[in-house]
């Protein structure tokens, strides 16, 4: 219980501190690098090392490679459709959401 | 020019902090939680779950809105564009994002944990730094 809770505040603060960077940097292209930050690996990459190793560490990070893939997929995607067609940013950002999970799962699938 | 504009700052509420401390701890400990439940592999997958990114996307849509109102102008085209523009950097960041989990991922079983961290946030930044270099001067024209 008490790791869920450490795992919480750590990730909130991390991820919050990086989204204050992505607020504040100009040109918004710049920031943008922000919202694709390391944050949740920050906040969670140390607890792990310490729980489990470095081995099992390592073995989390190859697989982010194959999240971060379909990440860029997803973002991309995202900026076509926010520049081509007129939906909200908030209904176009969740609504592909998905995307992001079928990418990273096809992506993992056939590297196994 | 990269540049800070701290004003920013008293644009976003404090309700919209909250949801993104909410989002990212949450996004946090479900990560934690499916490594548990489903292993190191299928764990790994969610460090790099676009977490807060429909959030800030949507607050930046917000933010130009509220700028062009206040010169009386419509800015739903100005934020989804601005949005749009982040998106964009989201994506550069990514390939940084994937750099930082090579070098964990090839570093990490022979060397000290905080080393490699540390070397692998440098890493993020260093390419995600130089692809935002080359988009600016429009080397990748389409993307």
């Amino acid at each position: 219980m008490s790791e869920i809770v450490v795992r919480f505040i750590v990730g909130g603060f991390v991820v919050s501190l990086f989204a204050v960077l992505g607020d504040v940097l100009r040109p918004k292209s710049f920031a943008g690098l922000f919202g694709a930050a390391p944050s949740i690996a920050l906040a969670t990459l140390g607890l792990t090392v310490h729980r489990h190793g470095n081995q099992y560490t390592a073995i989390e990070a190859k697989s982010m490679i194959v999240g971060a893939a379909a990440f860029f997929v997803y973002a991309a995607i995202s900026a076509w459709v926010l520049r081509r067609f007129t939906p909200s940013t908030l209904a176009t950002t969740i609504g592909l959401l998905p995307l992001w999970l079928v990418v990273s799962g096809a992506l993992c699938a056939f590297l196994k | 020019m990269i540049e800070a504009n701290l004003s920013a700052l008293k644009q976003t509420k404090l309700h919209q902090y909250a949801i993104r401390f909410l989002l990212g701890g949450v996004c946090t400990v479900i990560a934690g939680l499916i490594a548990k439940r489903f292993g190191p592999v299928i764990g790994g997958l969610f460090l790099a779950f676009p977490a807060i990114f429909p959030a800030s996307a949507s607050l930046i849509e917000a933010h130009e809105k509220e700028n062009k109102k206040k010169i009386g102008s419509d800015g739903t085209i100005r934020g989804r564009l601005a949005a749009s523009m982040d998106a964009t950097g989201a994506a550069l960041g990514c390939m940084g994002l994937a750099g930082f989990a090579a070098t964990i991922w090839k570093l990490l079983p022979r060397h000290n944990a905080t080393a490699i961290i540390s070397l692998g946030s440098v890493v993020w930044l260093g390419i995600a730094l130089c692809l935002w270099n080359v988009k600016r001067h429009r080397v990748f024209r389409n993307f």
